[in-house]
């Protein structure tokens, strides 16, 4: 079976199975079947990484190992598989008024994907990225033996898996505290800087808001340099709400994305214009409206298959961060080496983050993160590479979960924490049963 | 209104996701099956996911002597069940059956005999409180008998024409009897096979069974297409029907 990532780039030839139940993952590992050297396996969910990172010659996919195993009501601590989606998550305890702690930019992604990328949402710099409200795991290792794994209890292994892109073993079940909401809306005020200075300014003023985000113009060069909509976001409470029902799920999206649109439709004019208009269709300075969350936080999940839009021969995502220190000048180096490319992207989104964590390959720091999307073509690469060395040079790094490309050199400057996280995966004997596309690439 | 079900072979993929959706709904459950440990796992989705009640009892329902005990203890929890869907069975290797009587024999008790012997205790107390819904898993392998899995087939033949006698006899107590014909679905009962486009996911299937129970269907292909493929492979005449390899 073809397998690929968000991006659609790149594809492999996978043998994928599909366990519905822990004790046939770890059967799976005895099984001697997977362990030929020249064979690669790896663990996958929803596919929602852009680039390789899930991709191997034999795919392990989690997504039926999908049960809720425990909740307390009183803390909102839940136990679940790995394979379970925040779709379904959100779908069962928004009724009840619970949310996830931490979520990124779709819903369609798995507790086990969340755990291996680290992933950050629009409240890093409050409340840090998925895995530090993460209490527990169990992690099933390249013997099939499953074990327990937390901050204080095989804590070299905790911090190995979270972020580990699934090269540790593979996350059978969670748990994590889910945080109260009274409604399922969102207070949402919305600024509109000119420049990249009133857009960091703006970040920095309203540091305490719960969600931040921006949406970046990264066509616009001179003067306009860095114009965003900055957005921020705070749980709505009840009274703020007249509408009876506050607690309701979305329902999902009927609009997909049927087939591949053509390559010439995306091109720097068409995303100038959308640019163009997405940035002039907010008219005031600041303007403020009660939303529900799945347009807040989910704005790509209303379309299916959104990632057709880039074409047969897909796309891929640059994620980077740079240090605090870095600050306006690097951002403006990078923005205007893009901006004269005319490679738009149709969405380059800008976060500030607090501070990392333990973990040593996760990717959030403090400091500024921007992502964009950027169509396949025979040139990107170049381009790509000369945009690393720039990042680099601000003692920066790329977001190995939408990574398809970056070089040994690169990761392993900029990961300095690789060589401990190697050596977890060798204690354990992962480094030989769990390999991906990504991690040989890396030199992992 | 909280409604009673009754789940046999809960730990299927298609009875998994009708369970989940029913407990949704906030019902009461009543879940069977074999694997007590799976068993006690999906109980407790369950009752996270909303379900009012959720009870269970775990049995090997090929020996059905146990059926009497089960069904007994089923009304012990709940004095009236409302709905009820039968979905266990097991998805034999023709070419073993052929081999061996016994393979055979067992394959038709676990697919055909043990859900008779429900039905059977089932239909006396549905049609002593004259209303609810009786929903069986049959399958379209059972409309027209093929070399490749006619034990299955057989046994699955032998469901529907029970159900139906059943659905006539139940009539007039006001019972519905809704006989079920998944075509291809992507289970780990079938995950040795290739999958094409005919394949459907277990959670599409268990929301056109609900409507089914909802719309008082009697037959229910699912999806829906299998409808026409069926109607298509009973009307082709016998003597080229069996010179087919199918
Ligand atoms: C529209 C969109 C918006 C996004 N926004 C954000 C964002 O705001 N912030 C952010 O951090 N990320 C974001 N992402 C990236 C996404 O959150 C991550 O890629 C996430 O890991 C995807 O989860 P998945 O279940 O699809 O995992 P997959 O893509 O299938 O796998 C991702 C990695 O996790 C590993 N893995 C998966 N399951 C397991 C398991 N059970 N055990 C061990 N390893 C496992 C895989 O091996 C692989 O390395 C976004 C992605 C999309 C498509």
């Amino acid at each position: 079976m073809k397998l690929t990532g968000w991006g659609r780039y790149p594809t492999i030839d996978s043998q994928s199975v599909f366990p519905n139940q822990p004790g046939l993952v770890k059967s799976l590992m005895h099984s001697t079947e997977h362990k030929h050297e020249h064979l690669t396996q790896i663990a996958r969910g929803l596919g929602r990484s852009y680039g390789d990172s899930s991709l191997a010659d034999h795919s392990i996919n989690l997504s039926k190992l999908d049960n809720f195993i425990s909740f307390n009501e009183n803390t909102g601590e839940l136990t679940c598989s790995a394979g379970l989606s925040f779709s379904e998550i959100l779908r069962v305890f928004i009724p009840k008024g619970w949310f996830l702690p931490v979520t990124p930019g779709t819903q369609f992604i798995t507790v086990g994907g969340a755990i291996a990328s680290d992933v950050h949402g629009k409240n890093h710099h409050i409340d840090g990225s998925f895995s530090e409200h993460v209490s527990k795991i169990t992690l099933c290792l390249a013997s099939g033996d499953a074990v327990e794994c937390s901050a204080t209890l095989n804590t070299p292994l905790f911090h190995a898996t979270c972020g580990g892109m699934g090269l540790t073993g593979i996350i059978l079940q969670a748990t994590f505290k889910l945080k109260r909401i009274e409604t399922a809306f969102i207070d949402e005020t919305t600024f509109k800087t000119t420049n990249l200075s009133e857009t960091l300014e703006k970040f920095e003023q309203h540091d305490a808001a719960t969600y931040s985000v921006a949406w970046i113009d990264c066509l616009a060069t001179g003067k306009n340099l860095g114009r965003s909509l900055l957005m921020l976001g705070e749980h709505a409470l009840s009274e703020s709400n007249s509408n009876q029902n506050t607690l309701h799920v979305a329902p999902h999206s009927k609009l997909n994305m049927p087939l591949d649109l053509p390559g010439f439709t995306l091109n720097s004019l068409s995303v100038k214009a959308f640019n163009v208009l997405y940035y002039g269709k907010v008219r005031q300075q600041e303007s403020q409206r009660n939303v529900h969350y799945a347009p807040f936080f989910y704005p790509l999940d209303s379309i299916q298959n959104w990632n057709r839009m880039y074409g047969k021969k897909g796309f891929v995502q640059y994620q980077f961060v740079i240090p605090k220190s870095a600050g306006l000048v690097g951002l403006t180096e990078i923005l205007t080496e893009i901006a004269h490319s005319k490679r738009g992207s149709f969405l380059a989104v800008l976060k500030v983050f607090g501070k990392g964590n333990d973990n040593y390959l996760s990717f959030p720091e403090e400091g500024y993160t921007l992502a964009l999307d950027f169509k396949l073509d025979s040139t990107l690469f170049a381009f790509l590479n000369r945009l690393d060395d720039i990042v680099l040079n601000y003692g920066g790094k790329l977001y190995l979960t939408k990574d398809a490309r970056m070089s040994e050199k690169m990761f392993k400057q900029s990961y300095p924490l690789w060589e401990q996280f190697q050596e977890v995966r060798q204690q354990y004997d992962a480094h030989k049963a769990f390999n991906s596309l990504q991690s040989k690439r890396l030199g992992l | 209104m909280q409604k009673n079900i009754l789940i046999i072979g809960a730990t299927s993929a298609i009875a998994k996701a009708t369970l989940r959706i029913y407990a949704e709904q906030n019902n009461n459950l009543y879940l069977v099956a074999r694997n007590e440990e799976q068993l006690k796992i999906i109980a407790e989705d369950a009752k996270i996911r909303g379900a009012n009640q959720v009870e269970m009892m775990a049995c090997d329902l090929a020996e059905l002597n146990t059926h009497q005990a089960l069904i007994e203890n089923v009304y012990a929890c709940y004095p009236k069940l409302d709905i009820v869907l039968i979905a266990h069975g097991t998805l034999p290797n023709q070419q073993a059956c052929q081999d061996d009587v016994e393979i055979a024999l067992q394959e038709i008790n676990i697919n055909a005999l043990s859900t008779v012997s429900l039905l059977t205790l089932l239909a006396n107390r549905f049609e002593a409180q004259k209303s609810g819904s009786i929903a069986v898993i049959s399958s379209v392998a059972g409309d027209r008998g093929r070399q490749s899995n006619y034990v299955y087939g057989a046994a699955k033949g032998m469901v529907s024409t029970f159900l139906q006698g059943l659905r006539n006899r139940l009539n007039d107590s006001n019972v519905q009897v809704l006989d079920i014909k998944p075509g291809f679905v992507d289970t780990p009962m079938t995950a040795e096979f290739r999958k094409g486009a005919l394949w459907a996911q277990p959670e599409q299937v268990a929301q056109n069974i609900i409507k089914a129970i909802n719309s008082s269907r009697n037959t229910l292909y699912t999806p829906w297409f299998w409808w026409g493929i069926m109607f298509i492979i009973r009307n082709i005449p016998e003597f080229i029907f069996k010179k087919l390899k199918l």
